[in-house]
């Protein structure tokens, strides 16, 4: 892929999150001016790299943090601390400012109504973008046409349409279209096919696929869906209570998961062959609440490893040389000593 | 319509126009010509607007010419075909004119507070946190007191005239159209569609204008068209006591206040300027109604 907007290589990551962090503070009902006792710690220290032209999924349950990522990483809403670094330039700093930094990252919703505005065609909705960034809107509404064929929409029968008189697979395939429209390198895509029906969900897939191939995108595909994001993704990411558990390649996750908790979350995706049928509930109960997460490791509450010294230490994320990373005491050299091989049968 | 045409560099119309489904707002005439009660409602409107604005031209007799022979004359007197008033003057030509200044009064103070208290309420929706604290707990001051009561110690403190009244009326109604305006701005902020203007790198105002605006003007505009009743009654009200417009100009709450003396004489011809207050209260209420079920239809 040669792209001038390409400063830093191949080999630079397109996007570094470093220690992000972002708490949601707890108003204090009554009094006006009260200090916030306490927050919801939606993302509560996140590092990983997003490579170029890699499709990095992001997978975890309800509530893990996924959605308030992707929300500070498109800077809709501010990090309490920690830094976005892309293509080699920190998001803010002078050389790369929030408004070129959003020419090259473009955000896809889940809810394919509710994001697009029910009173503009649809050509409208796409060409707005370009138009904001100076595009004389003759060509903003040329190309906003042109990216409808391509998404598999023709422009003469639906550029005129309001969002209402589409279907939600058709609708999808405009906010992805609108999320092109700005050329962006960097597309999260949030849920994105979550909402669809499957056969819908598969097309809308193969387009993304398409798409990614033809402008040369990098994609951080969120799903709570497993089958999805290990047909889509190279890299997977897995969230636990706004922190990063583990992370590698798709066949390393899905093959030989590390983290227990990512173990539990393959052991509940359903079998196909129903004699291998899935017949416990891997994971019991609801996560803990984010407001005052567990002491030490986060998932000690629900592990099935878990030993003392789970609850008094947090375990550090470290990556092997194949890039296989993981947050869990069972593989740091001093305390992986402390688990028996008893608990290896679960 | 298209907030990008409006902006054109170059023309979009040399450009292949392909085929616009009908918009929103065609779409709610469609609905609204279908809804009888709507309809009535808007032709008696607009024939009560027809006679105010051509009175001068069509009414039977002077309304200004006493006489001390033809005082409270009833309905159906030759010459006088809704009687006289206390003065011997032409009921019929006084309500004629007065419908004049009664919409004037009904609908002016609307429309200002229409545009000042949707600027209010949109700044106060779109800016969120500290800034709509401030301004909602100020407008909540005024909102506390009941209407009537703000109106007439408003009117009363600046003293009695048209400009007065029409300026009492407007405060009145600004925090009423500010509430619904911050509230129904505070919802489309949160939408998806606000977030992805956002993401591509809008400023705020192009995102008011683009996006907003077209989306909260509709439901404020509705409410809103439901208080120039209210407005008609309330100016009526201040006429009655003096405070609004003087007499012998005539307007339907003042000829109501002068004809009570007669509501023992001559109660129909007492009770005609109410009647004509009510009608024309009614009738922007059944159209409003019919606005809003026809802007509310899912789409």
């Amino acid at each position: 892929m040669t792209d001038e907007r390409d400063i830093g290589g191949p080999r630079q990551p397109l996007l570094q999150v470093r220690d992000l962090l972002k708490h949601f503070p707890l108003k204090g009902k009554g009094l006006p001016f009260a200090s916030p006792r306490s927050a919801v710690r939606a993302v509560d220290g996140v590092n990983f790299d997003i490579l170029k032209g890699e499709t990095l999924g992001v997978v975890g349950e309800s509530g893990c943090g996924k959605s308030t990522t992707a929300r500070v990483l498109m800077q809709l809403i501010s990090q309490d601390s920690g830094e976005l670094v892309f293509d080699g330039e920190t998001v803010g700093s002078r050389a790369l400012p929030l408004r070129q930094f959003r020419r090259q990252a473009q955000m896809v919703f889940q809810d394919s109504y509710s994001s697009l505005n029910p009173r503009m065609t649809i050509e409208d909705s796409i060409a707005f973008a370009p138009t904001v960034h100076g595009l004389p809107s003759r060509e903003a509404i040329t190309r906003a046409r042109d990216l409808l064929a391509r998404v598999g929409l023709q422009p003469e029968r639906f550029a005129g349409r309001y969002p209402h008189e589409l279907s939600g697979g058709q609708r999808q395939r405009v906010n992805i279209a609108r999320a092109l429209a700005l050329e962006p390198r960097l597309v999260i895509l949030d849920e994105a096919v979550s909402a669809l029906d499957k056969s819908v969900e598969a097309q809308v897939l193969n387009l993304l696929l398409d798409l990614k191939q033809e402008f040369g995108l990098t994609y951080l595909f969120i799903s709570h869906d497993l089958n999805v994001v290990r047909f889509i993704s190279d890299r997977v990411l897995v969230m636990y209570l706004g922190q990063v558990v583990e992370i590698g390649s798709s066949d390393q996750v899905f093959d030989q998961p590390k983290h227990p908790y990512t173990r539990a979350l393959l052991k509940s995706m359903p079998s196909m062959d129903p004699l291998q049928r899935t017949m416990e509930a891997p994971l019991a109960g609801d996560p803990p609440n984010p407001i005052n997460p567990p002491s030490g490791c986060r998932f000690h509450t629900r592990c099935a490893y878990a030993q003392s010294v789970c609850s008094q230490r947090a375990p550090t994320f470290s990556s092997d040389d194949s890039g296989h990373g993981v947050a869990c005491l069972r593989y740091e050299a001093d305390t992986a000593s402390l688990f028996s091989s008893e608990a290896s049968h679960a | 319509m298209s907030t990008l045409q409006a902006t054109a560099a170059t023309p979009v119309s040399t450009l292949p126009a392909f085929k616009r489904s009908r918009g929103h707002w065609a779409n709610v005439a469609a609905r609204i010509v279908r809804n009888p009660l709507a309809m009535t409602a808007a032709v008696i409107l607009l024939a009560l607007i027809g006679i105010a604005v051509f009175a001068p031209w069509i009414m039977p007799a002077d309304p200004f010419a006493t006489s001390m022979f033809t005082r409270l004359k009833p309905i159906g007197t030759p010459g006088h075909v809704f009687g006289t008033d206390e003065l011997g003057r032409d009921l019929l030509s006084r309500l004629m004119l007065g419908g004049r200044l009664s919409l004037f009064m009904g609908i002016t103070p609307v429309l200002m507070a229409f545009v000042i208290g949707s600027g209010i309420g949109i700044l106060a929706g779109y800016a969120g946190g500290f800034v709509n604290t401030a301004i909602m707990r100020t407008i909540d001051v005024l909102y506390a007191f009941p209407s009537v009561l703000l109106a007439i110690a408003l009117s009363g403190a600046l003293g009695a005239g048209i400009v007065n009244a029409l300026t009492s009326l407007t405060i009145v109604f600004i925090p009423q159209i500010a509430r619904i305006a911050e509230s129904v701005t505070t919802q489309v902020r949160r939408s998806d569609y606000v977030d992805a203007a956002r993401a591509s790198g809008a400023g705020a105002f192009t995102i008011v204008r683009a996006h907003v605006l077209g989306n909260v003007l509709g439901p404020i505009f509705v409410y809103s068209t439901s208080l120039i009743s209210v407005s008609m009654i309330l100016a009526s009200g201040l006429s009655f006591l003096g405070l609004g417009v003087k007499p012998p100009e005539p307007e339907w709450g003042l000829m109501l206040n002068t004809l009570r003396t007669a509501i023992y004489t001559q109660p129909w011809v007492a009770a005609l300027p109410g009647a004509f207050i009510f009608i024309t209260s009614i009738s922007f209420n059944m159209l409003s109604d019919g606005l809003r079920s026809a802007m509310e239809v899912k789409q």
